[in-house]
């Protein structure tokens, strides 16, 4: 299977995972110089959001505006400028095992607040208000493969509007009864600057194809982590945008189509 | 951008299956809104409900996706020959070159609705027959289509709450520019469940009048359900005269508040401007304008500024929420496809219920059904979260 290139440079990383507690921290963990330690995900309380909002925000948010922020100070880009493509396999999982279990009593009761944070785009509307962006922001949704579907939405972007993107991956962990038929273990989010050309923080530069190869894995302990939360299907990508060298890395996408990507390093 | 052609359209909603009684309905000013009998809920409210969803038998070997949206956007597939255009694309491209590009808010999530009525009382657990990935999950109506289209090319869903299947135009848009695909099945699915018609009443946002939308006593939405779909593909150097073409979209954030637009409708004019740009269209060439028009105080007043700002105030428009409900993230598409009907048969739908156009609000609001030379409509969908898309079709110049 061939299809048309779609190229993009990357000029920001933000993350936040288990025992990531931020890009420039991991950095040294994908790159393979140190071994990762497994610790539960730190998820910092987003002071850039009003008191009011800051309290009715679960962890998607919290995910979302870390790793976006981390992401868009590494690219000296401003946030309040960028489109933004926001993808989870399920967004607020607590949120919405509350909104169930309510409308399971009889009185049915369902807070406003709950309401309203149900949507998929959650996490973009409050990013919006945070940061004050007005561009296009779109909230995707592909099961496991939502990292793939946001990294194609926001390289499509790039290209067809020749604009830079910001794109951010999360998911977080469903409480019981929901675990016990779609167990994510902890938190997880990434966040990239898309750029259509290279600017002084562009990391590197990647080419993107729709693929029939076999998807690649992590080493040790971290294949696990990628196997866990749909979102950590990035660290293939992280990992050779962490090394010295790039090279070519196959993502994980839907069953039957991975993304091939050649990742070449700028500095 | 290079206009697209819409080479086959269907919409599923409580006004019918398929474009001949959802035509015959709009032309006749006939709303499909009924007092809410809907599974156990007891809510003094109306509701657009599609009749006969949970007769729908999906295709065999299928059942890991059963639940009512799979149900409603089976059913959808199934008229005005659109599954079977959808084939002829994948034969004719290859089914790695169709995209799946489908809009939806609350997927299968009725389905745990329910599951939470019958957990286990010792463990708690869910029972056993529970469909996450194929019903509760928001990708479960396109990893459906996929499957039950045979399909093999890129897949997403889109849910942006009010505003998601009008944006899945614009990402098919983007992916068949980009040359990811060739063409692409857009459209939006939403079905009724307990978490929007209890979670818009916690709002105090849902009317127990059938909605009319822009009138002085309007008070609330009306919540429907529907399954709109549209291939897109390259428009052809000479389309027929009778063709209907996706010219332009706008995108916009509020970034304003969760649930409530930006007053003045700052991003929704944002949109309708950006939309323009991209069809290289002046304000005073959009012959239509489909409102979001959801029938709440904030909603319709917020957009009749920010469509007087955009286009003036001249413009026919109407919201067809009257006729169809509300029916969240199915209703961009719902509504392009009313758009494309408008544009083939050339009028001007009504915004049925409404009697009283608001006279605050600076809109030319459409209350008959009537005869019209329409070149470009516009149609405006907009979400919570402050999501804002406006799409354009037109016809061949």
């Amino acid at each position: 299977m061939s299809a048309p290139v779609l190229s993009a440079c990357v000029d920001g990383v933000g993350l936040l995972g288990p025992g990531m507690n931020s890009w420039t921290e991991a950095v040294h963990v994908l790159a393979g110089e140190v071994p990762w330690v497994s610790a539960p995900t730190v998820l910092p309380a987003p002071q850039c959001l009003p008191a009011a909002e800051r309290r009715r925000t679960g962890p998607s948010v919290k995910l979302t505006l870390a790793t976006g922020l981390e992401a868009t100070r590494h690219a000296g880009a401003e946030p309040a400028l960028l489109p933004a493509v926001f993808t989870s396999s399920g967004g607020d999982g607590q949120n919405c095992h509350e909104i169930c279990a309510a409308l399971a009593t009889a009185e049915r009761q369902i807070s406003p607040t709950r309401f309203h944070n149900s949507v998929h785009n959650a996490a973009a509307g409050y990013w919006g208000i945070a940061t004050h962006a007005t561009p296009a922001s779109t909230a995707l949704c592909a099961h496991d493969a939502s990292f793939g579907a946001g990294l194609l939405e926001a390289l499509t972007q790039v290209v067809a509007e020749r604009t830079a993107v910001l794109l951010l991956a999360y998911d977080s962990a469903y409480p019981e009864p929901i675990n016990g038929v779609r167990s994510i273990p902890d938190a997880f989010g990434v966040a990239l600057v898309l750029a259509p050309a290279p600017g002084p923080a562009t990391r590197a530069r990647i080419e993107a194809h729709l693929s029939d190869a076999a998807a690649d894995t992590m080493p040790g302990a971290l294949e696990g982590l990628r196997r866990a939360i749909p979102a950590a299907r990035c660290l293939p990508l992280l990992a050779r945008l962490a090394g010295a060298h790039g090279g070519r890395v196959v993502l994980e996408y839907l069953p039957h189509v991975r993304l091939a990507l050649t990742v070449t390093r700028c500095r | 951008m290079r206009p697209l052609l819409l080479s086959a359209f269907t919409a599923t909603s409580c006004l019918g299956r398929g474009l001949t009684p959802t035509l015959a309905a709009l032309r006749a000013e006939r709303s499909g809104l009924a007092p809410c009998a809907f599974e156990t809920v007891r809510l003094d409210t109306c509701v657009g409900e599609v009749a006969g969803v949970d007769d729908t038998v999906l295709p065999a070997g299928l059942d890991a996706f059963e639940c009512r949206n799979n149900r409603l956007a089976w059913l959808g597939l199934s008229q005005d020959g659109m599954a079977e255009a959808v084939a002829q694309a994948a034969r004719r491209y290859g089914p790695e070159r169709l995209g799946v590009f489908l809009g939806t808010s609350t997927s299968g999530i009725l389905e745990s609705e329910i599951g939470y009525r019958q957990r286990d009382p010792v463990s708690g657990a869910l029972p056993a027959d529970f469909r996450y990935a194929g019903a509760h999950n928001t990708f479960s109506v396109a990893a459906f289509a996929l499957r039950a289209l045979q399909l093999a090319g890129p897949a997403v869903v889109i849910s942006s709450a009010c505003s998601s299947s009008g944006k899945a135009f614009a990402s098919a848009q983007r992916a068949i520019a980009a040359g990811v695909i060739d063409a692409a099945l857009v459209g939006g699915v939403d079905s009724l469940c307990l978490t929007t018609l209890y979670g818009f009443h916690s709002l105090q946002l849902v009317s127990a009048a059938p909605c009319r939308p822009f009138d002085l006593t309007r008070n609330g939405i009306s919540i429907g359900e529907a399954a709109a779909f549209a291939l897109l593909e390259r428009a052809p150097e000479a389309p027929a005269e009778d063709a209907v073409l996706l010219l332009g979209y706008g995108e916009s954030s509020d970034a304003y508040h969760m649930s409530s637009p930006h007053p003045q409708g700052r991003g929704a004019r944002e949109a309708m401007q950006k939309a323009l740009a991209a069809a290289r269209l002046a304000p005073a060439a959009i012959d239509y304008i489909n409102f979001h028009g959801t029938g709440t105080q904030s909603n319709d007043e917020s957009e009749a500024y920010a469509v007087a700002a955009a286009l003036g105030s001249r413009v026919p428009g109407s919201s067809t929420k009257g006729a169809t409900g509300h029916t969240l993230g199915a209703a961009g598409a719902l509504e392009a496809v009313i758009c494309a009907l408008a544009l083939r048969g050339q009028f001007l739908p009504a915004g049925v219920n409404t009697t009283e156009v608001d006279p605050a609000l600076e809109v030319n609001y459409q209350l008959r059904s009537r005869a019209a030379p329409l070149r470009h409509v516009m149609s405006n969908s907009f979400g919570f979260g402050g999501s804002n898309c406006s799409l354009i079709f037109g016809r061949p110049a």
